[in-house]
């Protein structure tokens, strides 16, 4: 859906290129996320997408189509764009806010209407009391969701989001990610998501993008990267703890064995990540749970098992709950 | 001393509603060929650096200028009479509408107007539905500045032949007359007054609504 090839950006004055032969594909419905420390190019790449920033050589296509043979203004009202200042109209209401794209777009009023309705009842505003309001009336965390609103507004099948919960404090962002998470198994949207937060990359991405200078070191599902990071450098911007973070995207399910004649004592639900069992048996000084699916024992999983699973790259492996799957 | 000034502005009806006429006609040209040149120059140096730093440096010796000065500086090229008095009192309100039109839509924050263009506003809808309508407030507090100095500076029109009020004043302190002076003091600083509380509530009426608090 959105291809980058042999892309360079080079800003004046800068002696490095921020963007440097950067080949990317992102495949439709699916959710890339940029990561990587501060000056990496995750921002520009993101920006190459939408033409709000040109390359200087390469390609940037999207559904096939050069972005540069595309007016840029009809390009970008056909993409849904996020930024972590969200950036909303202060002299408009919420809902004049929600109906910018389609009003550009030059829908019919009442179209309109009915859309911005829909679109705050999706992401918990309330259209006929907070609907009225102005921005500097609602709090951080009801500006993202209204910002989200708005890019979803004309129904984009691309969006591009630059760290849109960065400056919500943790408990909001938490609750944000999940409702976006959510929101997204009723939508299908091809999404190129800006973050430096691993954690938030590990949950929100279906690949994960890691750059360093303006260049792609690794770009594979978050399992993947935890299992197997490319170099020394994703290897420690993953985390010493990649090990547990890959535990929690991984359902019992995959790592259980057949169950035998006896069945430990304690259990836990197939749906659970491993992290969950491994906290159980380290609580339960336990080596072995019980797996129930459907109210019945399904297998059990010892601790080795957790132990393979959180090195092995696990071909059946599938993804806990919260997320999109693999 | 009222009671004559009142008397006098009895005796002559005419003279007196011609010189009001005058200097509201010479004030309102001036605040609006100002705001024609100053609005629309403001806009273009907002997005250019380079350009906004001449203009503006060019706004700031202007401002500082002597309002008679500059009255006395258009005799010699203009001459006497409405015209060079007009072209002075626009000289003299460029500077607050070209400043403050400038700094309304610089200040426009910036995430606004990324999230204007990633949405695909173009410059144009970015300019009439976004930058104008938040620096709206800030581009009034400068007409409502450039019309007070405006009405003011009219008084002095009437040193190179520009009529309106100001003609009782120096008429009224060359022949020590203080009732004359009155007639024209009094009523051309209760204008000043006046415009200045027109302009608040019209600036008030041009807030728009999610962005009254932060202009009060």
């Amino acid at each position: 859906m959105i291809e980058l090839e042999d892309v360079v950006k080079r800003f004046p004055g800068s002696a490095h290129p921020a963007v440097d032969r950067l080949s990317l594909n992102v495949a439709q419905g699916e959710v890339c996320v940029l990561i990587g420390p501060s000056g990496c190019g995750k921002t520009t790449t993101m920006r190459l997408v939408n033409r709000l920033i040109e390359p200087d050589s390469g390609t940037v296509r999207i559904a096939g189509r050069d972005v540069m043979q595309t007016d840029p203004v009809e390009l970008r009202r056909g993409i849904g764009y996020v930024i972590q200042q969200v950036g909303l109209f202060p002299h408009w209401t919420i809902a004049e806010n929600v109906a910018t794209v389609p009003r550009l777009l030059g829908w019919a009023a009442d179209r309109t209407t009915q859309r911005v309705h829909e679109l705050l009842t999706l992401v918990g505003i309330d259209p006929a009391t907070a609907g009225q309001r102005y921005p500097r009336e609602l709090s951080g965390g009801q500006k993202q969701r209204v910002g989200v609103a708005r890019a979803l507004a004309a129904d984009p099948p691309v969006m591009l989001m630059d760290e849109p919960f960065g400056a919500l404090d943790p408990i909001t962002r938490k609750r944000m990610q999940d409702e976006f998470l959510r929101i997204l198994r009723s939508l299908s949207k091809t999404i190129v998501f800006v973050t430096h937060d691993i954690d938030e990359a590990i949950k929100m991405g279906d690949r994960v993008a890691i750059m360093k200078d303006g260049a792609l070191l690794q770009y594979a599902s978050p399992e993947r990267i935890l299992a197997h990071p490319a170099d020394a450098f994703v290897d420690e911007f993953v985390g010493a703890d990649r090990a547990l973070k890959r535990l929690a995207l991984l359902e019992c399910r995959s790592a259980m064995q057949p169950a035998g004649a006896t069945l430990p004592a304690e259990s836990i639900a197939a749906e659970a990540s491993l992290r969950d069992a491994l906290a159980l048996m380290l609580q339960t000084n336990t080596d072995a749970v019980a797996v129930i699916a459907h109210g019945a024992p399904a297998g059990v999983l010892t601790l080795a098992d957790v132990r393979g699973a959180s090195r092995d790259d696990g071909a059946a492996a599938s993804r806990a709950v919260g997320s999109s799957g693999t | 001393m009222l009671l004559e000034a009142w008397h006098f502005v009895l005796e002559r009806p005419d003279r007196f509603i011609a010189a009001l006429a005058t200097h509201l006609a010479l004030s309102a040209a001036a605040l609006g060929l100002a705001a024609a040149i100053a609005i629309p120059l403001g806009i273009r140096i907002a997005s250019r650096e380079r350009a906004a730093l001449a203009v503006i440096g060019a706004a700031n010796i202007g401002r500082t200028l002597p309002s008679l000065a500059v009255l006395a500086l258009a005799m010699p090229l203009l001459g006497t009479g409405f015209a060079p008095s007009l072209f002075a009192l626009t000289l003299l309100a460029l500077p607050p509408v070209l400043l403050n039109t400038y700094a309304g839509i610089r200040h426009v924050d910036e995430d606004v107007i990324d999230a204007a263009r990633g949405m695909g506003m173009s410059a144009r809808q970015i300019l009439g539905k976004v930058q104008l309508p938040i620096a709206m407030p800030v581009i009034f507090a400068g007409l409502r500045t450039a019309a007070v100095q405006v009405i003011s500076g009219a008084v002095l029109a009437a040193y190179i032949g520009g009529g309106g009020l100001g003609d009782f004043i120096t008429a009224g302190i060359a022949m020590m007359a203080v009732p004359q002076l009155l007639v024209g003091a009094i009523p051309a600083t209760a204008l000043a007054i006046g415009t200045d509380q027109l302009f608040g509530y019209l600036q008030r009426r041009m807030t728009p609504a999610g962005l009254a608090e932060r202009a009060a």
